[in-house]
């Protein structure tokens, strides 16, 4: 397998791409392979827990809904560790960053949404009732 | 001006291909600017779920009288389609990692299996939506179900834009082997595929688990 | 079935006399230049060198000149506008209400997305990675896709001048009035798919842009090092990658409202018109960010060069820069403050909004200072530059004012607003792209334009601007609201003419700028710079020919501090020493490629045939658009080689042109 050094030669040290890892020998296939076999059974592990939890009563009903999204948390991290291989290494800096600033924005859209709108639903008259007022 | 005339703007220093692109050693690799683009672009993908995320959580309540998630939601048969995603998210990255050890019948097998899964979960996908529009609970229904179809459909189309990507990678791989700008795309693919399986556990959790959980619902 | 969908002979504005006779000459116009073209047999040329360019500088001078294009069309609109306010009392002016809410429409729409974008991305295009010190941006293909779908977009605009109608529905379609039910032509659709398709090509340039600042910069251009205006296009670019998905997922929500019937914003079965008002300002005010950002950083280069004297405060200057990249995601309702949020919800914005006014404070400051003590040189960049000063700071008051919920009570949706954002918007990013066209010019072309025509244009402009837009304040504390085809009130009219009176003398400040291209370009040889350097500037791009080789820099240069250009002018001067030697070596650039323009062409098809309901052309023009990717995918040879011998000959024959030293022993 002499050819692996070649085929990876593109990647240096001090800065690696997204969703790359390093391999330069076969066993670095196997490992590899073993990172995926991991990710895959974590993953489905908590995708399972995350399926079963609400029928399954064994745990307080009130806090099913926070489990679920801390569940649903926890699997993306597996995702972007195992599978798309995010780390936080020196060399990975701009590609956390990147995914900073994401989730700065995913969760400032997500949440102002949520705040506006219940204000907006419980002070505005809704439109269906302005419609039947119009009539 | 006349300062200009002796100015000697190139100073050189040996500067080779993969160079960090951190400032020292001049532009980075081909390999990681093109992912670190694609990356962004995934970023503001998201970005863009997060906004048809928001609208579905919205208008979850605006049933119009139509039904709610709770009694359209069948958990196992989303079970069944979120093992598929995970299962063809693991054989795409099987399909990379054979790209990298540049061995071909690896390499197509396991993007056939990525298809194969892939296809499986965009047809039990349509499935779950025709069988809702035959039923009369299609988007135009109500607004809650506008913001279902919206933001699962979105997904969908995504992962049947996949698809395409994917036939047509299996295909430059076939006619042009593991050149350096087709192992590029095949990195760039394995990015979309996991990322698209990231957004399918947000799907999962906030329209058919948290859908389905009564307390929510009341909420 | 039909196979032209709704296109009929209807869509042909043959009743509306204001509409046939613009469509008319404006085909005139088009048929024109490409009769020029062909007959001058400048189409191979063209079509070589400019439209299948892959250059980033030659694509920022597209988008300069597609901006400079619709500016004319923007204008015009205000002018009609103007126009008919100043007469419209008690009477319906010269233009009917559906024509005239068109046309503050197209006005809007045109303005922001079609003359403000083209422009700013445009300048960063062609400025970015000529001030890193490399070759080209990113991914130079992409950058060329993202210009021609920006053109579609401002295509698909124009298009609906001449079949069919554009939206009413004002800059932003706010629904319930932009659904089918009540905006059932195809306006609205017009609006959509051009914002669509074009919004698709500025998200490609934020995502090009943002990966060539952080991954392609010279040696040793650590991050601290760039210039400013390379730190404020990095920030730009993050708040498009942020932004723009959201307007295009809100647009895609409203286009399965009125395709699929959908109900997202209806007024039945549960819709909720407030989301997309709280959705398109998610986008909406970061988008005045994306435009105000990138102009800031021209000022910076400007202030510092023409007053020979390094940026004043750099790192508060970065700071400040990325503080507004974040806050202004923090912002968004202060446009809605009266749409029914509680207290709590309007506090939080309203004071987010107010802090905003801090890092831009400091930015102020920062300008001045670089002026104190500094040998300041009065050219049109700087003109443009100090004027931008107190109007920006007049304009950015008007806006904390608006910030304050209890007085945007008062002011809301009238004339005040709009007498604000055009005091920011033209004030600060106009202005700013006016500097930078003037500053940047000779860098892009090989000669500068005239001062005294620059001149007189900005004069003509700067009164223009105040006459204009002054009034409207006023106007607004008077109770007037905005986008009124006729009013009542006799107080209103004074104030309306002297607006008028001051578009006009901002038409001839158009005229100034034109006049002023065409005299430049006649007189190109007295006003030929050949050092490529004709303001002692202080960064990178100074450093190379004007117009710069097509790979930018025989050799890459290498970066030992702040103002990089400067710092290497000063060592050559206390040195004194010839150049060192250096070793050519060969450069790999990207191929021309007609991806770009074949793409377009596919998405113009594709978006004619959806706003106009064609379902089988709208299928050939997706799967059109496709095929050219494979097609481009395919190809075997992305690069071509330019041989060390011909970069070292090149190289040599213009540091002679410029009178700079050749290279001790230099091989290739």
């Amino acid at each position: 397998m002499s050819d692996l050094t070649e085929m990876v030669g593109d990647t240096a040290p001090g800065d690696t791409a997204p969703g790359d890892e390093s391999i330069a020998t076969e066993g670095d296939i196997a490992r590899g392979v073993w990172t995926y076999v991991v990710g895959l059974v974590l993953a489905g592990g908590l995708t399972a827990v995350s399926f079963l939890i609400g029928p399954s009563h064994l745990v307080w009903a009130p806090s099913i809904p926070m489990a679920l999204v801390v569940l649903a948390v926890a699997q993306m991290g597996v995702h972007l560790v195992f599978f798309l291989h995010i780390n936080t290494g020196p060399d990975g800096t701009n590609n956390v960053l990147a995914l900073a600033f994401g989730i700065l924005i995913v969760f400032l859209i997500m949440a102002g949404s949520l705040w506006i709108m219940a204000h907006l639903n419980h002070n505005m008259t809704p439109m269906s009732q302005i419609m039947r007022m119009q009539r | 001006m006349t300062t200009a005339a002796v100015a000697d703007p190139n100073h050189v220093t040996a500067h080779g291909h993969g160079a960090p692109g951190h400032g020292d050693g001049g532009p980075a690799s081909k390999r990681i600017v093109v992912s670190y683009g694609f990356w962004i672009f995934l970023l503001s993908d998201i970005v863009m779920f997060s906004a048809f995320f928001a609208s579905y959580a919205v208008l979850q309540g605006a049933t119009s009288g139509g039904p709610s998630g709770a009694t359209i939601f069948d958990r196992s048969y989303v079970a069944i389609e979120t093992a598929c995603l995970l299962l063809s998210s693991f054989a795409c990255g099987m399909a990379g990692l054979a790209a990298k050890a540049r061995n071909t019948l690896m390499f197509q097998l396991a993007m056939a299996a990525t298809f194969v899964l892939g296809a499986a979960f965009v047809g039990l996908e349509l499935k779950e939506f025709a069988g809702l529009v035959a039923k009369g609970d299609g988007p135009s229904r109500s607004a809650f179900l506008s913001g279902f179809f919206a933001l699962v459909g979105c997904h969908g189309v995504h992962v049947t834009a996949g698809l395409i990507w994917l036939t047509t990678m299996m295909a430059q791989v076939w006619a042009k082997g593991f050149r350096e700008d087709i192992q590029r795309r095949i990195l760039c693919f394995g990015l979309f595929w996991h990322a698209l399986d990231i957004i399918w556990v947000a799907v999962f959790t906030v329209v058919y688990l948290l859908g389905t959980t009564p307390m929510v619902t009341t909420l | 079935m039909n196979l032209l969908g709704k296109l009929t002979r209807q869509a042909l504005p043959l009743d509306q006399p204001i509409q046939m006779v613009t469509s008319i000459i404006l085909g005139l116009v088009i048929a024109g230049v490409i009769a020029l073209v062909l007959i001058k047999g400048w189409a191979p040329y063209l079509w070589r060198e400019w439209i299948t360019s892959v250059d980033h500088k030659r694509i920022g001078v597209m988008y300069c000149l597609l901006g400079f294009v619709m500016l004319l069309r923007g204008f015009s609109d205000a002018l009609l506008m103007r126009g008919q306010q100043a007469l419209a009392l008690h009477s319906n002016g010269f233009l009917q209400p559906e024509h005239y809410n068109q046309i503050f429409s197209a006005h809007g729409t045109i303005m922001i997305f079609f003359v403000a974008m083209p422009l700013v991305i445009g300048m960063m295009n062609f400025v970015v990675p000529l001030q890193l010190g490399v070759r080209d941006v990113a991914f130079p293909t992409l950058n060329s896709v993202g210009f021609w779908l920006t053109a579609t977009g401002a295509l698909l605009v124009n298009i609906s001048l001449v079949l069919g109608e554009f939206a009413r529905t004002g800059w932003l379609p706010y629904p319930p009035l932009s659904e089918l039910q009540y905006s059932p032509g195809v306006g609205v659709d017009y609006y959509l798919w051009a914002l669509q398709i074009s919004g698709i090509g500025t998200l490609l340039t934020g995502i090009n842009l943002v990966t060539t600042i952080l991954k392609m910069r010279a040696p040793g251009m650590q991050y601290l090092r760039m210039p400013m205006f390379c730190w404020t296009s990095l920030a730009s670019n993050l708040l498009i990658i942020a932004a723009f998905p959201v307007l295009t997922a809100t647009l895609a929500m409203l286009i399965l409202d009125r395709y699929l019937g959908f109900h997202f914003f209806t007024n039945d079965h549960g819709g909720n018109v407030m989301m997309f008002m709280n959705l398109i300002w998610v986008w909406g005010h970061p988008e005045v960010y994306i435009l105000v950002l990138p102009a800031f950083g021209v000022f910076s280069e400007i202030f510092s060069t023409f007053s020979s004297k390094p940026l004043f405060g750099y790192r508060s200057m970065v700071a400040a820069t990325m503080v507004i990249c974040i806050i202004s995601f923090a912002v968004w309702l202060h446009h809605f403050f009266t749409m029914g949020a509680g207290a709590d919800v309007n506090a939080f914005f309203g004071i987010a909004t107010t802090i905003i006014a801090v890092p831009t404070g400091v930015k102020v400051f920062n300008w001045l200072f670089t002026m104190y003590g500094g040998t300041v040189r009065f050219t049109t960049p700087m003109l443009w530059s100090t004027a931008f000063i107190t109007t920006f700071v007049l304009g950015g008051m008007t806006g904390v004012l608006l910030a304050v919920p209890p007085a945007d009570f008062l002011l809301h949706n009238s004339l005040f607003l709009v007498a604000h954002f055009h005091n920011v918007i033209i004030g600060g990013v106009v202005f700013g792209l006016f500097a930078g066209y003037t500053y940047w010019f000779p860098k892009a072309f090989g000669f500068k334009l005239h001062e005294g025509w620059g001149k007189a244009a900005f004069w003509f402009w700067l009164v223009g601007f105040y006459l204009a837009f002054m009034p409207l304040y006023v106007l607004g504390l008077m109770g007037m609201t905005r986008r009124m085809q006729h009013y009542d009130n006799p107080a209103w009219q004074p104030w309306l003419l002297v607006a008028g009176a001051g578009a006009l003398l901002i038409l001839v400040g158009v005229l100034c700028q034109a006049a002023q291209l065409v005299i430049s370009i006649r007189r190109r040889e007295s006003l030929r710079d050949v050092t490529g350097d004709p303001w002692d500037g202080r960064s990178l791009e100074w450093s190379t020919a004007s117009p710069p080789p097509h790979y930018n820099f025989a050799i890459l240069p290498n970066v030992e501090g702040e103002d990089a250009y400067w710092g290497i002018k000063q060592a050559a001067k206390e040195t004194s020493h010839p150049a060192d030697a250096v070793e050519y070596e060969h450069i790999e650039m990207p191929r021309n490629s007609p991806t770009g323009v074949v793409c377009a062409f596919f998405a113009t098809v594709m978006g004619f045939a959806l706003i106009w309901h064609i379902w089988w052309m709208a299928i050939l023009g997706l799967l059109g658009a496709w095929a050219t990717f494979v097609v481009f995918a395919w190809r075997d040879h992305g690069e071509d080689e330019i041989p060390a011998e011909r970069v070292a000959r090149e190289d040599r024959e213009d540091r002679w042109r410029r009178g700079l030293p050749a290279y001790e022993g230099a091989s290739a």
